[in-house]
């Protein structure tokens, strides 16, 4: 979110889903759509089966990867080294749109200097893609008259996640290619509301609708709109959290719906900073992993037993509709929070969420004209300007949000830990198309359809160290160590090996480098050096 | 069998007689390619168009305006293919002109590539003719070693590169959008028209499909102009047509007639009439998907419009005669045996349409029908013919629905009632 | 864009170019029957139920395959047509395992409803059925091709919704089949069990093993909602009877998806009533958890808080929100630890 915001003012998906078929080129850049966002790989395999040109860099063999015309086998942690090189030779063959870069654009100047040095010898040399590969995917990116960008947490979830962000911007503003139908810088998110928990201000740094806590004009209106004064101070971020506990700085967590002690990363850390808290409050619909560290537990409801409205990842804000009421004596998550909020002395007094609903359009830009009336079975794409407009289907179209979009140069840097001698395996994290996080655990037919962990290691270092397929191996870190079942593949590359993070039996965090992004603080999820041995 | 009254005509059948290169050319075969590549091709398929040639695999559509409407395609990746999957029962004319003829056949077929701008070609032999195969694949050689195939095909700008492609059993496949989705390596099923190949064929680019016999009559166009080809034939239908005759006739085998003689000259004059102390019954025009006609319609034309008129279906000209031992019923079921084997099973009055038909007739041999067997007998044929996808199935119903048409009093005396009226009379 | 005139059962009508004679019906209003066609899928003319006459033109025409043409005279109700349409009826009934009783797809069922219409009775034929085993390969999808009409649009919907090209006709004439290569069965192919096959089949053929039994299509309430995986934001519709989830079915009328799914959206709902879900409030004491009351816990909570606000200061309060609850839940929390705690000490796990 933080690079998007940099680079073009505006931290979402600037196009819509429904053009993915009618994509003329598509780059897809640490994303295994097809099983992480299975509907949306559909439609890219829907594009190049209506003749799209489809560009591939991940260093796993993903299903994308066989219907790509070039797939960029980069190495983990290179990614801004390719996009600089593939920027230097777009730059080289006088592909850029100075028109664009001129009208639209501010700093290309310092891009243009930055890039002198990513020659394709070295960004080869570096990234381990043939030379004649980025020729060819620089040509099929920057030739045509429309380009689609699509990066999920393959480009996110590295210590240099702003920046590969960024990064991408500069390809896409280099070429022209944002701001029109079939052309932009795509974020797939990864959950079901990540897009709208951020909108809502779900963040330490932001009130609803990105306004700053810093911005006094900001704190002024939330002060007057909610009868209290505010704190101005900048929270925590999520890995600062677990140290403040440490620290002893951060006495108590309400937890609603997250299981940190499952998906961050270095679990055990997280697990320490919980214990070391004095109180914890977990919200949820199971007794997760972090819920059995709570001092209270407070059973919420599914997304069938409410009602309100999720954001998805282009923006469109649906509605959520109550089906059947609340199992047991469980509450919809909303009633909990003005239950509590009452019981602590504030009236937070909603008849239904389309009265909340009212209260977030009057504060927050964006959402503007939304109504749950409004939404209807469609929804609406924000910014939604008023009670007449109809959403937006795509960003920036004549003027970037920010007004100009910047070009910010990026310097590759390597990720945090790397392979060595002690550690000599990189792992790489991710999900699996049968499961979701670790909601879909409890899913009789999908636990049933695939309930075990199979860790993909190449069958070259399986031979190595004598692993066959299907054995259970010891993988472990630094940070902590586990047993896993594997499968022998050619998808991962020699050297690599790829867990998911849905089975709390084979629980990848503990492995995980905790190691963040400086702006976003998103862990590094898919570089850290991990050992695999035989079990004894 | 008799030799053809008129000594020029276009493929003139000697069966001992195999023409080769060299004596080809010495009768003056390859002159209409040069020709054709010394002048602008529309010039020549103006001749084409002017001379009435019309396909001879069944459909019967102006050939010369096929060319024309490659020709004006703006894409400029073409194909040429010709259909020679001759899988049509009672047919044999093709398998003579590969045989004997085979470079009248890659003459004609090199010309109209020429005319339609195509540089790529197939032909699409059916499995089970090897020795065809065999002699167009050594003709193909030569003719390339000849300078008459491959690049700079006489000297001149124009290439062509031809393959020969061998089918794999399946009549459907001479349906031409199922033979196209064959040789691009799908299965060999019919694909909605329009498009038609014309427009997007092979691998989605315009293609023109013509059959054998068609494209061995366009040398003898080109080389004498149309006006000499128009002089055989009649006005509505000039040129020859290869009719392959078989059944119940004195001489069977393949003739070359004009246009214009009827049926009954075809089957008395030609074929020398019925077997000694029999009489024609009916006459199966067309092949496995034509009609069966009786006796008095067999002063009809071979002519396209006159057959049309009277609902007689030239096709690929196969004739099957059926002297007065036949019965219709098991000639009729024969045929519907076979559309059901070779039906794809796509489309719903095909597939299961020709079951039930094949079940009610069944059933009426069986003795256990009765008139309203017939009855719905007759309205599954109306469905196969008018709701059926492709040729194949519209096709499959003809023989039912001429037989139903013209010996309904045959199906109907093996009806219960009438068997059960029969006996009575006979014991009364 | 072009408008063309033509004439539909004696109306004038006027339609943009390249729209079929069926979606020219559609529009006006004038019902034509269809089995294979699909609005999202390529046209294919293999059921042949949609004939129309078509003035000038010898056979009779599927009007999902014609474009209209100026000036075109159509007839999409004639004796002629009806009589085909009942034929073609016939001639699938006659092929097809006529289970209604306890078939999951009664009520439905699109080829009872026109059998229905058209009068179809079981007694007309002749000849064997299709006989194969049923394939209850995986946990998700049942396949009786016993039940299968052949419209090919699960074949259609594999290779062009989900792109996966798993699925095909195999064999020929009586003999067609659908599946995948090799016949085997679900769980032994490719298939990816996006379940795109089992939204577009008309007839019982593909019907969801977990609905299995549970109910008839009329006795289910559906309720569209958003998909609460991952974040395309598909909708659906869930199915409830008794106050509870029985399944989810596609709706087409989903802006992001359509009826596409994907096998967790589609099946991975059962979650919703899994036995481990929390349904009291648990108070942790002496290192176990107790069932409590609403207020006790709220109490607790709100007390603590309170306590720990007072006297190390609101920013020693921190809360974690979620990317899985709604916007309404998600602005509350910060509202919540805004105004009531009054810490900017709140953050979700996907700030990327």
């Amino acid at each position: 979110m933080a690079g998007l915001a940099t680079s073009f003012g505006s931290g979402a998906m600037t196009n819509s889903i429904k053009e993915i078929p009618h994509s003329k080129v598509i780059l897809v850049i640490g994303s295994n759509t097809t099983e992480a966002h299975p509907v949306i790989g559909s439609k890219i395999k829907q594009a190049v089966r209506n003749g799209c040109r489809l560009i591939v860099a991940d260093p796993r063999k993903i299903e994308l990867t066989g219907l790509a015309e070039v797939w960029l086998r980069l190495r983990p942690g290179t990614d801004i080294t390719l996009i600089n090189g593939l920027m230097h030779i777009i730059l080289k063959r006088g592909w850029e749109d100075r028109s664009f870069i001129a009208e639209r654009t501010v700093g290309f100047e310092n891009l243009k200097e930055l890039l002198r040095e990513y020659t394709p010898d070295f960004v080869s040399r570096v990234t381990g893609v043939p030379e004649e590969q980025l020729y060819q995917a620089a040509e099929i990116y920057a030739a045509s008259d429309c380009a689609q960008i699509f990066y999920t947490l393959g480009i996110t979830e590295h210590t240099s996640g702003t920046d590969n962000v960024m990064s991408l911007a500069n390809l896409a503003m280099l070429t022209g290619n944002v701001g029109k139908e079939n052309s932009g810088v795509n974020p797939l998110r990864g959950q079901n509301n990540v897009q709208g928990a951020c909108d809502m201000g779900a963040l330490p740094n932001f009130y609803p609708g990105y306004q700053k806590v810093s911005d006094p004009k900001a704190q002024k209106k939330f002060e007057k709109a909610w009868g209290v004064s505010l704190n101005p101070n900048q929270g925590y971020m999520i890995p600062d959290m677990f140290a403040a506990a440490l620290q002893g700085k951060l006495k108590a967590m309400y937890i609603m719906g997250e299981d940190p002690v499952l998906t961050d990363a270095n679990a055990n850390h997280v697990r320490q900073g919980l214990k070391a808290l004095d109180f914890l409050v977990v919200q949820d619909i199971f007794l997760t992993e972090t819920a059995k560290l709570a001092d209270v537990v407070l059973p919420g409801a599914s997304f069938a037993e409410k009602a309100g409205t999720f954001t998805n990842t282009e923006r469109r804000v649906q509605m959520v509709n109550k089906a059947i009421d609340p199992l047991g004596k469980s509450k919809a998550d909303w009633r909990i929070i003005c239950d509590l909020a009452g019981i602590m002395g504030y009236h937070f007094i909603y008849k239904s969420t389309a009265e909340i609903m009212k209260e977030i359009a009057s504060l927050t830009p964006q959402y503007c004209g939304i109504t749950h009336e409004r939404l209807g079975i469609r929804g609406m794409q924000w910014p939604v300007l008023g009670e007449d407009h109809y959403g937006t289907q795509f960003l920036h179209k004549d003027r970037f949000t920010r007004g100009k979009g910047l070009f910010m140069p990026v310097e590759a840097r390597t990720p945090d830990e790397l392979p060595d001698k002690d550690y000599p395996f990189l792992l790489s994290t991710g999900r699996k198309l049968e499961h979701y996080n670790i909601t879909t655990r409890h899913s009789k037919v999908l636990e049933g359809h695939s309930s075990e962990e199979l860790a993909e290691l190449n069958p070259l270092d399986a031979e190595k160290l004598n692993i066959s397929d299907g054995e259970r191996v010891k993988v472990s870190s630094r940070r902590g160590e586990l047993e896993t079942r594997v499968k022998l593949t050619d998808r991962v590359p020699p050297g690599m090996i790829f867990m998911t993070f849905h089975y709390k039996e084979s629980p990848v965090n503990v492995l995980t480098n905790a190691a963040c992004d400086k702006v976003a603080g998103t862990y590094e999820y898919k570089v850290c050096a991990v050992q695999v041995s035989k079990l004894e | 069998m008799s030799k053809s009254p008129k000594n020029d005509l276009i493929f003139n059948i000697d069966f001992d007689e195999y023409l080769d290169l060299e004596q080809y050319r010495e009768r003056g075969g390859y002159s209409a390619l040069a020709k054709a590549l010394a002048h602008d091709p529309k010039i020549s398929i103006r001749e084409i168009v002017d001379s009435g040639l019309r396909g001879r695999g069944g459909a019967a559509f102006p050939t010369g305006k096929k060319i024309e409407m490659l020709r004006n395609n703006s894409e400029t990746v073409r194909y040429i293919i010709c259909n020679a999957d001759e899988g049509e029962p009672g047919t044999f004319k093709d398998r003579f002109i590969m045989t004997h003829i085979p470079f009248q056949l890659l003459e004609g077929l090199t010309i109209a590539a020429y005319l339609a701008g195509a540089s790529k070609g197939y032909i699409y032999v059916r499995h089970e003719y090897p020795e065809a195969q065999r002699i167009l694949r050594s003709g193909i050689q030569a003719a390339i070693e000849a300078g008459l195939l491959g690049k700079n095909i006489l000297g001149s700008e124009f290439n062509l590169s031809l393959e020969l492609f061998s089918g794999a059993g399946s009549y459907l496949c001479g349906e031409e959008t199922a033979l196209l989705s064959s040789i691009e390596g799908k299965k060999g099923r019919p694909r909605l028209k329009p498009p038609y190949p014309t427009q997007a064929g092979l691998w989605g680019k315009p293609t023109l499909i013509n059959n054998v016999e068609t494209l061995a009559n366009i040398p003898k166009i080109i080389d004498k102009g149309a006006s000499w080809y128009r002089q055989i034939g009649t006005v509505d239908s000039p040129g020859t047509k290869l009719i392959s005759l078989s059944g119940d006739v004195k001489n069977r085998g393949l003739l070359e007639v004009p246009f214009g003689v009827t049926f009954a000259q075809i089957v008395n004059e030609y074929g020398g009439g019925p077997p000694i102390g029999k009489t024609i019954k009916a006459v199966n025009i067309g092949g496995a998907s034509g009609v069966h006609v009786p006796p008095e319609m067999l002063n009809t034309a071979l002519e396209y419009k006159a057959c049309a008129q009277a609902g007689i279906t030239i096709g690929s000209g196969a004739i099957f005669v059926l002297d007065n031992t036949r019965s219709i019923l098991t000639n009729v079921q024969n045929r519907v045996r076979f559309f059901l084997h070779e039906s794809c099973g796509k489309c719903t009055p095909c597939r299961e349409g020709l079951r039930q038909a094949n079940n009610i007739i069944d059933k009426l041999l069986r003795g256990e029908a009765g008139v309203k067997d017939v009855d719905t007998l007759e309205r599954y044929t109306r469905a196969i013919v008018n709701a059926s996808f492709c040729g194949l199935g519209q096709a499959a119903g003809n023989s039912l629905s001429s037989s139903l048409t013209y010996y309904r009093e045959e199906y109907l005396a093996y009806c219960r009632e009438n068997r059960e009226l029969n006996s009575k009379e006979e014991t009364a | 864009m072009q408008w063309i005139q033509l004439k539909i059962d004696d109306r004038k009508i006027r339609v943009p170019e390249k729209t079929t004679i069926l979606e020219a019906c559609r529009m006006n209003n004038i019902s034509v029957p269809t089995l294979c066609h699909d609005p999202e899928l390529t046209n294919w003319g293999a059921c042949r139920l949609c004939v129309v006459e078509i003035e000038g033109m010898r056979n009779l025409i599927t009007s999902c395959t014609m474009e209209v043409q100026p000036g075109m005279v159509v007839k999409t109700s004639t004796p002629k047509v009806k009589e085909a349409r009942k034929t073609i009826l016939e001639l699938i009934v006659a092929n097809h395992d006529i289970d209604c009783l306890t078939c999951e797809k009664m009520g439905e069922c699109e080829l009872s409803k026109y059998a229905y219409e058209y009068g179809v009775k079981k007694d007309v034929f002749l000849g064997a059925k299709r006989k194969y085993e049923l394939d209850d390969s995986n946990p998700f999808i049942i396949r009786d091709l016993n039940k299968c009409i052949l419209c090919g649009k699960c074949v259609r919907a594999c290779a062009e919704i989900q792109v996966n090209n798993v699925l095909d006709y195999s064999k020929r004439g009586f003999e067609t089949q659908v599946g995948p290569a090799f016949n085997l069965p679900y769980g032994e192919s490719e298939c990816v069990f996006c379940g795109s096959c089992l939204a577009v089949c008309p007839v019982g053929a593909l019907t969801e093993k977990q609905m299995t039994a549970k109910g008839r299509p009329w006795e289910y309430k559906k309720v569209q909602t958003t998909c609460p995986f991952c974040g395309t934001g598909c909708n659906f519709d869930l199915n409830i009877r008794d106050n509870k989830v029985v399944g989810i079915t596609s709706n087409p009328n989903s802006p992001v998806n359509g009826r596409a799914l994907c096998v967790k959206g589609r099946f991975g709902v059962d979650y919703i009533h899994s036995p481990n879900r929390l349904t009291k409030p648990l108070i942790k004491k002496k290192g176990e958890f107790v069932e409590a009351e609403w207020y006790e816990a709220l109490k607790l909570v709100a007390e603590k808080f309170k306590t720990l606000k007072d006297q190390y200061g609101p920013d020693s309060l921190g809360a974690l929100s979620s990317a899985r609850c709604t916007n309404e839940e998600n602005y509350l929390l910060q509202k919540f630890m805004r105004t009531v705690i009054g810490t900017n000490n709140i953050d979700h796990c996907a700030r990327t």
